[in-house]
Order: structure tokens, then C-alpha cells, then sequence
């Protein structure tokens, strides 16, 4: 079972009524792995992440997980609606839909939202409501809804989007602990710099599979040319690459 | 003593006992159902299944079938049909309320017109009577009150995932599609045993206000589930009462009396909210 790729994308392709977003993808995603898949805005890296989730139909080709995958979903933090009233425990609670039917959180339940709120630092928020708390805790409670239901595989979509630096850098460390204790880890980023230069493996993805590989070998000038259609620098920064947009260097140069 | 027996007076006649019950009742049922109107913001569609099933009441009388049975059929299909236009992306689900609803309104108008006795029947369907309030009307509205209560307490945490995080819920095997249709049948059922008491006008009122001052007075959604019940239920209870001394129509009645709470909640909350905020300020 191990040999078996925890997600087998062979040939897929997805459309948005007869426009193709994802185009003969091929993608393999194993137990263990820590993947970001980066592009740009509107190149389909969330419609891939909904086929493979089963949310949004595969028109040709095919998705195989591996039997009985359990997946712990993160969606991107701008899409919740921090007004709803619920409390953090409410919100990890939700999602036991198939082992509970009784609306009350049961002690044995409220003993392992302990634990998983205990594991990301935020023990002690069980009882606020979402909108009380910091941008990094509040990617933290939905990081523990995820981490809830004891997922083989966590898929994040744009987990630092729309956050601060100092929460950017809780996430990294956050995932990079969570990866070290065994947890296979998918997610989809713009946040080259910051997030995706530090992953061990990357997907390059315009519609297809542009490059996969480490950040040294897939964060080239010429695989960003061809990712994101404009011309990028990359430069070495403490033995990390560092990619730096053109486009604000010329603004820059027409700044002086 | 007199002030006793003067409160007391209205009980001497059944047709208030028999509207007060259905009222009471009715207002709990609103008020469960309307946290999932509020927190979903279907609040126009509550406004428009109640027009939708008016035309089910006017064709059902038309075509002399049992009143229950032809609205709520007729309600049920216009609550699945709104769903079901409003998931083609092409129109959004306010649009298809509005196509759906006022077509099925304006035929019930037209029916009601050309074979039915309209003037006062009409009247009383838009805008309520206790006056015809029977025993069937409790055992509809019980039954359907009991119904709902079952369903959000065995499907409350689908309820609520799908309501909170629709996308999510779905991925994580909760059949949305299945949640949403049967909180839509179970809003044209509340609509179909409320209407004869509260009004097809006035309907939608009582599905969002006590939701609406609900949701002021907590953070939580198992509080609101309650909260918003208990307001639904005093208000009629009481607007009832008052609408007998006042000699008002007992639908706006507590209406108002909702709206008077609303207020009252508003002006207490906003102000402690406003506290809390600023406890929060170093977040």
C-alpha cells in the first residue's frame, strides 16, 4: 500500500464550460511528501485541487486515490465568513458528521479538540469565537478543523494568502513540524519568496505541469518566464533562490 | 383581580385559544428555521416561498383539493425549482426567487380573481385571520414543528457545516445538495401551516427578525438555536394577547412587537459589541 501514490493525476484535464483551465496534467503525489504547487492568479491550481478533492468534475483523463484516503481540507482563509457565529470548538466540531448525528460536543470530543488545538499552540482559544482571534490563530483553527478527522494527506489552498509576515512564518514553521511528523502536505501558493522557495518540492503550473521538481531546479528564469508569461530574475539569497519580478525593477529604474 | 379576569377574557372565546396555540407555535418553528434563513442570507427567499405557496392555496381551492395538500405540494416544487435555477450560475438564486415566486404569486391572484371569492379570502390569506383557525391547523403545525425540530437535531452538524463552510462540507462528504433541498421543502411547509395565521405578507417577517435579533445577543450557533425559538414564540404569544385589547391585526402585532425587540436588542448589543471591540483592540 505504501508503494501506491497517495494521488495519481493521469492526463487530467478540467474545463470551466468549454474553456480548458487544467490541460493533460500528470501528477503523483506520495506518502510523505511536502508539494506547492505555484502559478499564477486564474491558472488553475484550485480547480486542480477540487478534482482531486472530487468537487469539480475531470473532464478528461483520471484522478485515482489511494483507497480509503482520508483528505483534511484548509480553504483559503479570505473565503470564511468571520461574522458566523461559532466558537473554535464549534468549528473543529462540525466536521464529525459521520461518526456523531448528536448536536452537543461530547466530552471525548472536546478532550481531542484539546489535543489538536494543544499540538498548534492554541489550546487555550477552545471557547472564542473565530473573530477574535489573530490572523495566525485563525489559520491555526482551521488547520486544526483539518488535522481533526487524522487526514493522510492535508490539502491547503493558498495558506498565506492574505497574511501578515510574522504569520507567514508561523505557517512555514507550523507545516514544517507537521511534515517532519510524518503528515503528507499539498498546497497551492503565489508567495514564491516566502513560502514556496522553502518547500522540498514544486510544481510549476500554468494550466499544466511547467516544472516539477526541488525550488533549485524548478525556480529558473526561464520556467517563471514560462509559468507566469513575464520575465523573472532569480538570485541566490543565503543558499535559497530568490526570485525577483521584472516588472518592479523596471518600475524602480523609472522611479529614479 | 379585574386586571386578572380582563387578561383572562380573550381565553373565553376558542377561536383565540385555537390562534394562540398555532401563533405560539408557529413563532418557535420561525424562529428555529430562520437562524439557517439569517446565517444563510436567504432572507428574500422565505419572502418568496410564502408568495409561491399563496399560489398553491388559490389553485387548491380552485381545483377543490385539500388545502395542506395542494399549497404544500406547490410549495415544496417552487422551493425545489428555486434551487434549482439558482445553481445555474448564469442567473444568481435572487433572480430565480424573483422569476419562480411572482409568477406563482400572480397566477394565485389571477385564480382567485376569475373563480374564487376574493375580496375578503384573499385578504385573510395575505394578511392573516385567527378567525378560521381550526383543530386541523394545530395538528399541521405541531406535526410540522415537531418535523423540523428533528430534523436540525439529527442533521445539525450537516446543517451547520454546509450552512458555515458550503465548499468544505462538500468535500468532506456532506451531501449539500440533499441539505439545502430539505431545508427549503421544510421552509414551504413552516410557510404552508403559518400563513392562515400570520399572512402570506407577513410571513417572511417572522422568519427573519427573531433570527436576526437572535444572532445579536450571541456567538454561538447552538445559543441561537434556541434563543431565536424563544423570541419567535414570546413575541406571538404576547402579540397575540395584545392584538385582542388593542383590536389590531394580530399578524402585525407581533410583527411590530418582533421589530420592538429587534430594536431594543440592537441599541443592547451594538453598545456591548462596541465594548468588547475595543477590549480586543491588541489583537
Amino acid at each position: 500500500m505504501n508503494n501506491i501514490p497517495l494521488i495519481d493525476c493521469e492526463h487530467v484535464s478540467c474545463t470551466y464550460g468549454n474553456a480548458p483551465v487544467v490541460d493533460d496534467v500528470y501528477l503523483q503525489i506520495n506518502r510523505g511528501e511536502f508539494v506547492g504547487i505555484v502559478g499564477p492568479s486564474g491558472s488553475g491550481k484550485t480547480t486542480l485541487l477540487n478534482a482531486i478533492m472530487g468537487s469539480h468534475p475531470v473532464a478528461h483523463g483520471s484522478i485515482t486515490l489511494q483507497p480509503h484516503l482520508t483528505i483534511g481540507y484548509v480553504p483559503q482563509v479570505e473565503t470564511v465568513d468571520w461574522y458566523f457565529p461559532v466558537t473554535v470548538e464549534e468549528v473543529i466540531a462540525m466536521t464529525r458528521t459521520k461518526t456523531s448525528w448528536w448536536p452537543r460536543i461530547t466530552t471525548s470530543e472536546r478532550s481531542a479538540i484539546r489535543d489538536v488545538l494543544g499540538q498548534l499552540g492554541i489550546a487555550d482559544v477552545a471557547h472564542r469565537h473565530i473573530r477574535e482571534l489573530s490572523g495566525g490563530q485563525q489559520q491555526r483553527v482551521f488547520l486544526a478543523r483539518a488535522m481533526f478527522s487524522q487526514p493522510d494527506i492535508l490539502i491547503m489552498d493558498e495558506p498565506t494568502s492574505g497574511v501578515d509576515v510574522r504569520t507567514r512564518h508561523e505557517i512555514l514553521h507550523l507545516l514544517a513540524d507537521l511534515h517532519e511528523k510524518g503528515l503528507t502536505i499539498l498546497l497551492t501558493t503565489h508567495d514564491l519568496n516566502g513560502l514556496a522557495a522553502h518547500l522540498p518540492r514544486l510544481v510549476c503550473f500554468n494550466k499544466k505541469v511547467i516544472a516539477d521538481g526541488n525550488p533549485r531546479q524548478v525556480l529558473t528564469p526561464q520556467v517563471l518566464e514560462q509559468t507566469y508569461g513575464a520575465p523573472m530574475e532569480v538570485l541566490e539569497h543565503g543558499g535559497m533562490p530568490l526570485v525577483v519580478d521584472h516588472g518592479r525593477v523596471a518600475m524602480r529604474g523609472e522611479g529614479k | 383581580m379585574i386586571l386578572a379576569f380582563n387578561l383572562m377574557e380573550p381565553y373565553g372565546f376558542q377561536f383565540f385559544r385555537h390562534g394562540l396555540v398555532v401563533a405560539t407555535i408557529a413563532g418557535a418553528l420561525c424562529g428555529l428555521l430562520g437562524v439557517f434563513v439569517v446565517l444563510r442570507g436567504m432572507s428574500y427567499i422565505g419572502h418568496g416561498l410564502s408568495h409561491a405557496v399563496f399560489g398553491g392555496a388559490a389553485a387548491s381551492a380552485v381545483l377543490r383539493i385539500n388545502f395542506f395538500l395542494g399549497a404544500g405540494v406547490w410549495g415544496i416544487i417552487s422551493g425545489l425549482l428555486i434551487a434549482r435555477v439558482a445553481r445555474r450560475r448564469v442567473l444568481g438564486a435572487d433572480a430565480a426567487i424573483g422569476v419562480v415566486t411572482t409568477a406563482s404569486f400572480a397566477l394565485g391572484l389571477a385564480l382567485m380573481n376569475r373563480y374564487g371569492q376574493a375580496g375578503k379570502s384573499i385578504e385573510a390569506v395575505l394578511f392573516g385571520s385567527v378567525l378560521g383557525v381550526q383543530m386541523v391547523d394545530i395538528y399541521a403545525v405541531s406535526g410540522v414543528a415537531l418535523l423540523g425540530l428533528a430534523v436540525v437535531v439529527l442533521g445539525y452538524r450537516r446543517l451547520l457545516f454546509s450552512t458555515f463552510d458550503r465548499d468544505v462540507a462538500q468535500v468532506s462528504g456532506v451531501n449539500v445538495s440533499a441539505v439545502e433541498a430539505g431545508l427549503l421543502a421544510m421552509l414551504s411547509l413552516t410557510i404552508l401551516v403559518t400563513m392562515r395565521v400570520i399572512g402570506t405578507l407577513l410571513i417572511s417577517a417572522l422568519l427573519v427578525i427573531p433570527a436576526a435579533s437572535a444572532r445579536m445577543t450571541t456567538n454561538s450557533f447552538a445559543r441561537m438555536l434556541w434563543v431565536s425559538p424563544m423570541i419567535g414564540a414570546s413575541t406571538c404569544f404576547v402579540g397575540m394577547n395584545l392584538s385582542y385589547f388593542l383590536d389590531t391585526s394580530a399578524s402585525a402585532t407581533i410583527i411590530l412587537l418582533d421589530a420592538l425587540v429587534f430594536v431594543v436588542v440592537y441599541a443592547v448589543a451594538g453598545t456591548r459589541n462596541r465594548m468588547k471591540m475595543a477590549s480586543l483592540g491588541h489583537i
